[in-house]
């Protein structure tokens, strides 16, 4: 109930009708036509189950599943939202001491057409690099995404109560990790993970 | 009891196996006969080995929902299902209107998916959803909820402690609270992942006060729609109104304000005091009741259902029905004194000497309790022989907010 897909929705419906009607056209007479441009990304993207982590400071993380409704790849190559100053599209990887960390996916996130990627913890997620306010349980957080071919598409989703998303940031180098076990528990204490954390 | 139920409703085989097996006689066998009877009666048809194996894919009951959106919250009307758990919790003191808003949209978010069998946000384990079982949560609120929510100018005048009667030994652990959850289920198992979803996504605005478990008979191990039993073995509930009476409506919603479409919950803990009514034999427990212990019939009838005579009287003199039971003093001549209950049985480890600790989670809806449930408790505090086995220990009541429409929350007529 509380994504709001549905100015997008509208946006895609339209698109794809102008496209029907575009394609008519064409094949009444004017072969030069068909190859009409793509719709924009953005028109064909949906959050489904979308959630963000409440977080009093610092880093957050958005998760869901983005739905490409359309007939063409899209690829992700940025996200904006009020909460937060920066954010980054981040994907989780083991590293060469085979460790579980996660790092900045600078090629975007590509969604095929007709498939969807999830977003979870301990996957690929949406980085909440610089909390401007905390983001309280309940909170409704809007998200603008933007496409490779400089379409966008927003969604709003709740803010969970959420102990885990705790994954070692590559970046992060600069967090105080005293006391911490980097070995296989990752649940590391919010305080002095993401609260603790500025870039 | 089913048999005549099942009959009142379907005019099927309860009777016809009744007078065929025991020629209408019941009331004259002896109790050890009658209990045989009575299970046998409440039973599915006896099967054999291989018809059971046979069916035993029409004996799933996992995938059973029941719909979450609606005028009345579920877990009403809804027929009780074997488990459920009660949690009260406190607010935080940070905790305001706006909280109060932000926590009842993502639980009622929560709720909408579980119930449906699926994950909610954030559920770290979605596989454990996919069995609902009926499950359902139903909210209320209490005083201070509705006075951070909307002022004390919106709380209902029956909301808050019931006035002290002389049986109550309340002990403050049960008692009272600021937010209900109920959640019920036919499986344990999906009332104790929805109950954890739930907490988690309500901890950052409440702390939990009090938990209470209760369970009533197994789904598919007795006909549906069977007055459960409570572990006294008394057949508890006859009377019960039914969400198919004409009345129950007037008895059970609320109507105007922001509980139009919701009720009042009454949760009394009322310990069973088993190792004192070992002591009593089964006259006398029929006597405490004014019920048979064979099918709950009145000791004036024959049926479950069957009125009470209480004006009938011994060879003697004495009235069948004695002053001092429990039936005669909970009825009132006022029908506008009723309730809906639904209620459920705990069993604990005992402490001490004892070697039970078990008792009755009574749950009971009415649109107004000073009304309706005060008058019944008062007679009961002046005169009922079951007092002396049982006690109440907890006392809480909630307004239950009227249900929602998908998009909706529960609680928005007070918060939005």
């Amino acid at each position: 109930m509380h994504a709001r897909n549905s100015q997008t929705t509208f946006l895609a419906l339209t698109a794809a009708a102008l496209i029907a009607l575009t394609g008519c056209s064409a094949s009444a007479g004017s072969p030069e036509e068909s190859t009409a441009p793509a719709a924009p990304a953005g028109d064909s993207v949906d959050m489904v189950n979308g959630w963000v982590k409440a977080a009093d400071s610092g880093m957050s993380a958005a998760f869901g599943d983005l739905e490409n409704t359309g007939t063409s790849d899209v690829t992700v190559v940025s996200v904006d939202t009020e909460a937060s100053s920066a954010l980054e599209l981040h994907e989780t990887v083991e590293n060469e001491t085979g460790e579980m960390i996660m790092r900045e996916k600078t090629d975007g996130f590509t969604i095929s057409a007709g498939e969807s990627l999830s977003l979870e913890p301990g996957g690929n997620h949406i980085m909440l690099m610089d909390l401007t306010n905390p983001i309280q349980a309940g909170d409704e957080i809007t998200f603008t995404l933007t496409f490779s071919d400089d379409s966008t598409s927003e969604f709003t989703v709740p803010a969970k109560d959420y102990a885990g998303a705790n994954e070692n940031y590559e970046g992060g180098e600069e967090m105080d990790m005293d006391g911490m076990d980097m070995g296989e528990d990752m649940n590391m204490d919010e305080d002095t993970d993401m609260g603790g954390h500025s870039e | 009891m089913s048999s005549d139920r099942t009959t009142d409703h379907t005019g099927r085989s309860g009777v016809s196996r009744r007078g065929l097996l025991f020629g209408g006689a019941v009331a004259g066998i002896g109790a050890a006969a009658a209990v045989g009877a009575d299970v046998l009666l409440n039973r599915s048809q006896p099967e054999s080995a291989s018809s059971r194996s046979r069916d035993a894919a029409a004996a799933l009951h996992g995938n059973e929902t029941v719909d979450y959106y609606g005028t009345h919250q579920a877990g009403i009307a809804t027929t009780p299902q074997a488990h459920a758990t009660f949690v009260a919790l406190d607010l935080h003191a940070e905790t305001d209107r706006a909280a109060l808003r932000r926590m009842m949209q993502i639980l009622t978010e929560d709720a909408a998916r579980l119930t449906q069998g699926e994950p909610a946000l954030a559920d770290s384990e979605p596989e454990l959803v996919t069995v609902p079982a009926r499950l359902t949560v139903t909210f209320g609120f209490g005083p201070e909820f509705v006075t951070r929510a909307a002022g004390s100018g919106a709380l209902p005048a029956w909301l808050g402690p019931l006035p002290a009667f002389t049986i109550d030994r309340l002990e403050a652990a049960w008692n009272d609270g600021d937010l209900l959850l109920q959640i019920a289920s036919d499986d344990a198992f999906t009332v104790a992942h929805a109950t954890r979803m739930l907490l988690k996504d309500a901890r950052s605005f409440a702390s939990v006060r009090w938990t209470q478990a209760g369970f009533r008979r197994a789904i598919g191990s007795e006909k549906p729609g069977t007055t459960m039993r409570n572990l006294f073995g008394q057949v508890d509930g006859t009377t019960n109104p039914s969400p198919d009476d004409d009345d129950f409506a007037q008895l059970v919603w609320a109507n105007g304000g922001w509980l139009a479409g919701g009720t009042s919950f009454v949760l009394r803990r009322t310990h069973m005091n088993l190792d004192k009514w070992d002591r009593l034999d089964r006259s006398g427990r029929e006597q405490s009741v004014g019920r048979t212990l064979a099918n709950g019939a009145p000791l004036t009838g024959v049926h479950e259902h069957d009125e009470p005579e209480f004006e009938a009287k011994t060879s003697i003199g004495f009235p069948v029905i004695p002053e001092f039971s429990h039936i005669r003093r909970a009825r009132s001549e006022n029908t506008d004194e009723r309730i809906f209950r639904r209620a459920y049985n705990y069993d604990h480890a005992p402490a001490g000497a004892e070697i039970s600790d078990s008792g009755l989670l009574f749950v009971s809806y009415q649109a107004d309790v000073t009304k309706q449930f005060v008058p019944i408790q008062r007679r009961l505090d002046e005169l009922d022989l079951l007092n002396e086995w049982t006690t109440p220990i907890g006392s809480a009541v909630f307004a239950i907010p009227p249900g929602c429409a998908e998009g909706g929350y529960i609680g928005e007529t007070l918060l939005a």
